[in-house]
């Protein structure tokens, strides 16, 4: 048993590695000084008031009058403040979920106890997550099993990775450097072995790494070969839907409802085509569950997710 | 009367204790097949100390491992069966049954001036449910353990864990009866078995927050019954309601247990304020500061608890929008909790204060509750809970709620009517230790954990990376200090039993009608009903009528 304490490495407060991390820590500092001034305000209060009535000098009194403004004081200025940090937090809440539409994609699978990373040039890795500072970047999650969670204190940001769906976080990194990642979601027996290292990497370095893939081949690359493997075009463009220009489109469906066509509903229609179906189609999709693994299924999405660019008509038929 | 006199116990007696519920029967069978509730009281208090010494052992156990980077003691199965059995006990089995099962139980009918609840057998079966519950959980603790946190996430719990899943929920399953009873027996009580002239305004804080809690009690608990059954059936039979491998959804299950659990909180802490608002006028020796405010705040609580439940769900995929109204939500139910630690703070002023041990809880249970409740803001406020959920920062957080508002809260009820419940006081030097050697071992116990949190170590992690190892050694060496605090009180409880001295009608000189009947009282509790004439609280007029 090793009893040495770390003294060297202690540390207070965090590193601050990315755009949003900035962000995070001026509101946690506004609140540290409302907690600060309320918890000195009652013990303050408490411990003088106890001092200066204490029994031997100070004997029981009549009642005496509650004013209503008191209550009111009391009641309105920690609504006010609360509203205040309220919308403080909404706001960044809201900045961590719209990602700018620069962002480098990067697919992460959790998996228990492992992440893994594939990057849009094909690069993939186990429990390490490289990237460039300065570049926007969101990772596309999902989870083969239990419920995940994918945190990097440094950056700030967290968010679940779940099995049978995508979620997503995006961030920038400021420093370059390593820094931390936990899962933050208990996930069982190694719950805390399902770590790794962010290599955060000027841009040229970055650059440098990818280029060291072993496969050669991009997440693009991939995806085509899938999908001719599997014929995907023997009935996109004709019986069904193309794919061209589909990605990031607002589809309607046979049941009336209207679903923008993001990475979660390019998943689902390709595990799951019944469950939302295109109007105007009948539903003759076969599932492809069982088919594809979590990391060929993203390659696939990545190749239609490249089709954008073509904005070929839509075929008008009619059943 | 002179204050001192209060404090000092009086002369020793021997003269044997006058007819009571104590004495009424020394036998096993006229304890275990009582109806009468404060008899029940005392068997919850002995169930849940037992069980709170089962989770504190767990507690002490994994603090200890945590003293190295890469665990002293255990292997990871064990350690996260540890802390799952620490979780499970302390939240169902000590801090949901902890004021309301024991002090509720025993000061509910006294305070309205009832000789019982509304329905004696149906109390005696809530202990009995209570009981088979809690011993069935131990059961799954020894036989296998079981390893998904007290939270019992989904699909972890109905497919991959191999642990003893199913008996451990079975055991909360059962023991929530037990709740819904209890709230019920409260309700019908307080509705319908006041004492003549005990007007709702004229009832004490303490039974305005057990309303509020009963009522959480009643409309909460079947639905952690239920969500419970749909886990089982999952586990147990494979239909697909949870796990998305089998068609459920992973998300649904986090909406209902929480739609219970946030609730629960406030089945925590709502008594606690209770007992606050009662010690704290009774050693300021004034009428509470705003008296309505502190009681419809309770209501106010217990209404607003059952749509928060989302705040818990922030990172779990739960819509953007969703999680914006649950936080403005959250931001409103402090409210309620800061209006009553302001009235508190207020009824301190002007007041004739000593600070007997009851006094010295109820104190810190405000300063710690406040602490608790400020860092709540945290992990309401969106952006910062991004960062801090998951992590130790809301494990600080919620024991600061839990422990230093719910624990405080009860030892500082078991202090101040162990004088009404025995008829004997406990060595107030040693009361008076232990309440400072609790507050002072808490306090190095959770606040390191904050700083932790904000570092980003996450919660129910066996090993963690070594710059964590000073903040980690600092916690465990304040939960040490924190269970010898425990363990004085015990001693010296037991002790006082029969070497205490004798206590009196009314020991602290406070009112309320708990305090107009014999120490300790009557099976009957009172000789006749009593009638009520006077406001609540009427310390200055009881001052007033000594100084005559």
């Amino acid at each position: 048993m090793e009893l040495t304490l770390a003294a060297w490495h202690f540390q207070l407060f965090p590193d601050q590695a990315s755009t949003f991390a900035a962000r995070v820590d001026a509101l946690f500092f506004f609140l540290m000084g409302i907690t600060a001034f309320f918890s000195i305000l009652i013990a303050g209060l408490i411990v003088f008031f106890s001092f200066k009535y204490r029994r031997s000098v100070s004997p029981a009194t009549k009642p005496r009058s509650e004013p209503m403004w008191l209550e009111l004081t009391w009641t309105l200025i920690p609504l006010c403040i609360s509203m205040v940090i309220f919308v403080w937090g909404a706001s960044v809440f809201a900045s961590a979920h719209y990602p700018p539409a620069d962002a480098m994609d990067i697919y992460v699978v959790g998996k228990q106890w492992m992440w893994k990373a594939q990057h849009p040039q094909g690069r993939r890795e186990i429990n390490e997550l490289h990237i460039p500072t300065g570049r926007p970047i969101r990772l596309i999650m999902t989870s083969q099993d239990v419920i995940h969670d994918f945190y990097i204190p440094a950056f700030r940001v967290k968010q679940d990775v779940l099995p049978g769906r995508y979620t997503s976080e995006w961030f920038e990194a400021t420093e370059p450097g390593e820094y931390h990642l936990f899962c933050a979601q208990y996930c069982g027996t190694s719950h805390a072995d399902m770590i790794g290292t962010v290599v955060v990497m000027e841009p040229s370095k970055y650059a440098a790494w990818l280029a060291g893939s072993p496969t050669g081949q991009s997440m693009l690359e991939s995806g085509e070969a899938l999908y001719r493997q599997f014929g995907c075009n023997a009935c996109h463009g004709t019986k069904a839907p193309t794919l061209a220009g589909l990605f990031d489109s607002i589809r309607k469906l046979e049941n009336g409802q209207t679903v923008r066509a993001d990475e979660s509903y390019l998943r689902e229609s390709i595990l799951a085509p019944r469950a939302k179906v295109a109007v105007g189609y009948q539903t003759i999709m076969p599932t492809y569950k069982g088919q594809l693994n979590e990391e060929q299924l993203a390659q696939i999405i990545e190749y239609i997710k490249s089709l954008r660019a073509f904005h070929l008509p839509e075929p008008e038929k009619k059943p | 009367m002179n204050a001192s006199a209060q404090i000092l116990p009086a002369a020793a007696d021997s003269r044997p204790m006058p007819p009571s519920y104590l004495n009424d029967g020394y036998s096993v069978r006229s304890w275990l097949l009582t109806r009468d509730h404060k008899r029940i009281a005392i068997l919850y208090m002995i169930s849940i100390t037992l069980f709170f010494f089962i989770g504190g052992a767990a507690a002490v156990l994994f603090r200890v491992h945590l003293l190295t980077p890469r665990g002293a003691l255990f292997h990871p199965e064990t350690y996260n069966k540890l802390f799952t059995i620490h979780g499970v006990i302390m939240v169902f089995f000590f801090l949901v049954p902890s004021i309301p099962a024991v002090m509720g139980n025993f000061l509910v009918p006294l305070m309205i001036g009832a000789k019982d609840l509304a329905f004696p057998r149906l109390n005696l079966a809530s202990w009995y449910i209570y009981m088979a519950g809690g011993i069935l959980t131990a059961y799954a603790a020894i036989a296998g353990g079981i390893d998904t946190g007290w939270t019992f996430y989904t699909p972890y719990s109905t497919m991959f864990s191999n642990t003893n899943v199913i008996a451990a929920a079975a055991g909360v399953f059962i023991a929530g009866f037990s709740s819904i009873l209890t709230g019920l027996n409260f309700i019908v009580a307080i509705h319908k078995m006041r004492a003549p002239g005990l007007t709702w305004f004229r009832l004490p804080l303490f039974i305005w927050s057990m309303y509020a809690t009963s009522v959480i009690m009643v409309l909460g608990t079947p639905v952690l019954a239920m969500t419970l059954t749909l886990l089982a059936i999952e586990r147990i039979f494979r239909i697909g309601i949870f796990d998305p491998a089998l068609g459920g959804d992973p998300l649904l299950f986090q909406h209902l247990f929480w739609f219970y659990s946030h609730p629960a909180v406030y089945i925590m802490i709502l008594p606690s304020m209770g007992v606050v608002s009662e010690i704290i006028p009774c050693f300021a020796r004034k009428r509470p500061f705003g008296y309505k405010f502190i009681a419809l705040a309770s209501v106010g609580i217990a209404m607003l608890s059952f749509l928060v439940w989302g705040h818990h769900m922030f990172v779990s995929g739960q819509s953007m929008y969703g999680g914006i109204v649950f936080s403005f939500l959250s931001f409103l139910v402090a409210i309620p909790s800061a209006i009553k630690v302001f009235n508190w703070t207020a009824t301190l002023h002007k007041g004739s204060i000593s600070l007997s041990t009851p006094m010295l809880y109820a104190l810190g249970f405000i300063g710690l509750f406040t602490l608790g409740g400020l860092t709540g803001l945290f992990l309401a406020a969106l952006g910062v809970n991004i960062h801090v959920t998951g992590t130790y920062f809301i494990v600080a957080h919620f024991h600061y709620i839990m422990v230093g508002g719910a624990v405080m809260g009860y030892l500082g009820a078991i202090h101040f009517w162990w004088p009404k419940m025995t008829g004997r006081i406990y060595p107030e030097f040693w009361g008076r230790i232990s309440a400072a050697i609790i507050f002072i071992g808490f306090n190095l116990t959770f606040f390191p954990q904050f700083i932790l949190g904000y570092l980003g170590m996450p919660r129910r992690y066996y090993a963690y990376p070594p710059e964590f190892q000073v903040l980690n050694v600092m916690s465990t060496a304040g939960a040490s200090i924190l269970g010898l605090g425990y363990l004085l009180p015990l001693i010296y409880l037991l002790w006082s039993l029969k070497y205490g001295t004798r206590a009196g009608t009314n020991y602290w000189h406070a009112t309320g009608l708990e305090w107009t009947t014999q120490s300790p009282p009557e099976t009957e509790n009172f000789e006749a009903t009593p009638e009520v004439v006077l406001e609540p609280y009427a310390y200055e007029h009881m001052e007033a009528a000594d100084a005559n």
